[in-house]
């Protein structure tokens, strides 16, 4: 056979096989774009979902009444203290503009029920006014007070009329007081500041936010200060400086298996090491912030050392060839090169620990606190804890609040993955 | 004085007496042929060995190099060039399993001696490498930073007038004068290889060590690079590891062949091209080995 020959078989060879090849890749390109496509659709339904329940949460429901800043009714004297004022009746207060609203309710029972209405956040709310400004005494305002969250609810579509009376939580008597305060056009519902300004609360209509998301942002600000710069040093240490021993080797090992643990044991290491033996206080942003860097510390190193390999050996010669020291060959052209991954890797384990709730549970993060935290020393809970604590409960209420808390986590999320991503970008432009 | 020093018997290792052929070879490379001192050696190199772990990659070399000489060193790929000139700028200190015996002295001092500062031995030892490394940095920068980082300007004029310097005398000038503030990655091979050593000769180096700087070059660029190696001989003292045998004719004064970790031959360039002494200079300088 001539080469010639051999030559045209090749082709033949060649040609007979190409449909099979062609067809194996259409096959994964079809299976990648399925994917991709099944990908999204979970990824909507879970957002549609999630928001579909959770944005009611951004509203809430109020009642307009009129209210006789009466010092009598306050049960304190013409011009009182502040420590009268913070004592007085201002249950009385919604009571008995209620009581004007529907003069024919007389009965002690009807009355209760009547009260139910109005959410005693209520009664907090005007203490507040009257504290801050005494000179409404005396006078006669028409102010928006919180709702109850079975009123709340029911503005929101969540009751249902026809149900028998035993079965849902407004009684026929309260819905019809409720057509009466609509009728009147004293019902209104309107942007949930509440629930940003205020921290968690066992009243669905009082409770906010505002404390998990501070908790959540000092524990973070803790874990960043702390993991960052002690991850990147390690990284750097190991990568650049430390020689190939047994040490190292087993410090790699291990860093890798600790990756890998499950973060409650961290957890169980924190209430240990942190609490017990060290005295910090308990459930404070600063332990949940040294439980995660323990958690996200391997993270941080893997990542940082995985971007340090990447940068080329021949960029550390020409340092080095010119006369650098090894530490200015890190600092002036390593460094610069890893750091766009290095920052990847630290936002990813940022991500992680900002989503996780189980170490701090540990920790005491979990506790039920009503105070917005100030400082990373007081206690706190934390995004993920909330929602766990909320999806907890049984009001109807906190249902959507749990969706609503959901939301905030993922914009938290969101926003700090465009910061990082803002920054690398940034960060590259240098170069 | 004999006109060569004859090499010690090489040190036994267990590669090397293992295996027949070296055995023989040991035969063969008994001693260096030609004249290894110089009269006014710059760096003067005595009993080298180097190993990578167990592997022997230069074994009991020796050799001088005059001061304002360019040196070709020459021989067949694996055969220790690169790992002997990077000896002479301790960069093999970066490489975990190389391990580098005996004397090698820069104007009679020790350069392996404890006292001596690697940092300031490679600011008066300077490297090119085979492939052009700019850092990914402007021109300037590129040129600017070693003067920086040994604090050799007193202020900007001065850096300014050490980067001019450096690259007009790497030939570089007027192609990127227009564009000192572009990254230095965004020129041409040639021109890359024209900035590092710009780079190299802005920190004023008394050796400057080049390994293959023309491998990745197209004859032109290679040419003006020849002229440049040319040109630095007189401030510079330069020693160029190749693999091609014209370059090292035209640029060296003389040429050293390695074979296998050993130095078979140094001589003046002209002697070595035309009538080589050793059977295995002359097979690969005729192109029957290599
Ligand atoms: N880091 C290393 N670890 C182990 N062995 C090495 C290492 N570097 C080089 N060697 C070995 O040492 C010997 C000499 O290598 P060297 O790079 O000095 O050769 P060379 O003459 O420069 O070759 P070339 O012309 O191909 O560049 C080779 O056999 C090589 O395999
Ligand atoms: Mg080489």
């Amino acid at each position: 056979m001539s080469n010639a020959d051999e030559q045209a078989a090749v082709v033949d060879i060649v040609t007979a096989g190409l449909k099979r090849r062609y067809a194996a890749e259409r096959r994964f390109r079809l299976f990648g774009l399925l994917s991709v496509v099944l990908g999204f659709v979970f990824l909507f339904a879970l957002f549609a979902s999630i928001i579909s329940t959770g944005y009611p949460a951004f509203q809430s429901t109020y009642v307009q009444l009129d209210i006789d800043f009466d010092p009598a009714i306050l049960d304190i004297s013409a011009s009182p203290g502040s420590e009268e004022l913070s004592a007085a009746n201002y249950a009385g207060l919604v009571k008995h503009s209620l009581r004007e609203l529907f003069p024919a309710v007389k009965k002690r029972r009807e009355r209760r029920s009547l009260y139910q209405l109005v959410s005693i956040g209520a009664e907090y709310e005007l203490r507040n006014r009257l504290l801050t400004a005494p000179s409404f005494i005396g006078r006669k305002e028409a102010l928006w007070l919180p709702a109850n969250d079975d009123l709340d609810t029911f503005m929101k579509g969540g009751i249902d009329r026809q149900l028998p009376q035993e079965n849902r939580r407004l009684s026929d008597q309260q819905l019809t007081w409720i057509d009466a305060l609509l009728e009147a056009g004293r019902i209104e519902k309107r942007f949930n500041t509440v629930f940003f300004t205020s921290g968690d609360s066992r009243e669905p209509e009082l409770a906010g936010i505002k404390g998990a998301l501070l908790g959540s942002f000092y524990t973070l600000i803790v874990t960043l200060v702390l993991s960052f710069p002690i991850g990147i040093a390690a990284a750097i240490y190991l990568e650049e400086f430390a020689s190939r021993s047994r040490w190292t080797d087993v410090i790699e090992i291990n860093i890798n298996n600790l990756a890998a643990v499950p973060s409650i044991v961290f957890g169980l290491l924190g209430l240990a090491v942190f609490i017990n033996v060290f005295d910090l206080p308990r459930s404070a942003p600063l332990v949940g912030g040294l439980v995660l860097t323990l958690m996200t510390l391997p993270t941080i190193i893997i990542a940082s050392r995985a971007a340090l390999k990447s940068v080329p050996p021949s960029i550390r010669e020409a340092a080095l060839g010119v006369g650098a020291s090894r530490m200015q060959m890190v600092t002036h052209h390593v460094l610069p090169l890893a750091l766009p991954g290095m920052l990847t890797g630290t936002i990813i384990g940022m991500a992680r620990a900002l989503g996780e709730s189980a170490p701090l549970l540990m920790i005491g993060m979990v506790a039920f606190i009503v105070d917005v935290p100030q400082s990373i020393t007081e206690p706190a809970t934390a995004l993920p804890v909330q929602i766990y604590l909320w999806s907890d409960s049984p009001e109807r209420a906190f249902t959507e609040k749990t969706s609503a808390a959901i939301i905030v986590l993922l914009v938290f999320l969101v926003v700090m993955n465009s910061l990082a991503v803002y920054l690398r970008k940034r960060f590259e432009k240098r170069w | 004085m004999p006109s060569s020093i004859a090499n010690a018997a090489p040190a036994a290792t267990a590669a090397n007496l293992n295996d027949q052929q070296t055995q023989d070879l040991h035969q063969k490379i008994a001693a260096t042929v030609g004249r290894i001192e110089v009269d006014d050696a710059k760096m003067s190199m005595r009993d080298v060995d180097v190993f990578y772990d167990d592997k022997h990659a230069i074994c009991a070399v020796n050799l001088d190099i005059a001061a304002h000489e360019v040196i070709a060193m020459i021989g067949p790929s694996g055969c220790g060039k690169s790992t002997f000139l990077r000896c002479m700028n301790r960069m093999n200190d970066t490489i975990e399993n190389c391990r580098v015996s005996g004397s090698l002295k820069l104007d009679g001092v020790d350069i392996y001696d404890k006292k001596q500062d690697v940092v300031q031995l490679r600011a008066r030892v300077g490297m090119v490498f085979q492939k052009p490394n700019p850092f990914p940095k402007s021109i300037y920068d590129n040129v600017a930073y070693g003067p920086r980082i040994h604090g050799l300007a007193a202020n900007r004029a001065e850096l300014e007038e050490i980067v001019v310097t450096s690259l007009e005398r790497s030939g570089l000038f007027a192609e990127v004068k227009d564009r000192l503030d572009k990254p230095g990655t965004g020129l041409s091979g040639g021109q890359q290889q024209r900035l590092c050593i710009a780079r190299a000769i802005a920190v004023n180096p008394e050796v400057i060590l080049m390994d293959e700087p023309c491998s990745a070059l197209d004859p032109i660029a290679t040419a003006r690079i020849e002229e440049l190696i040319d040109e630095l001989r007189k401030n510079y003292t330069i020693a160029i590891v190749t693999h091609s045998m014209q370059q090292a004719a035209r640029v060296s004064q003389r040429t050293a062949y390695f074979h296998l970790g050993y130095l078979v031959e140094v001589g003046e360039t002209a002697k070595i091209f035309t009538y080589p002494e050793h059977k295995l200079t002359e097979d690969y300088i005729t192109g029957r080995f290599g």
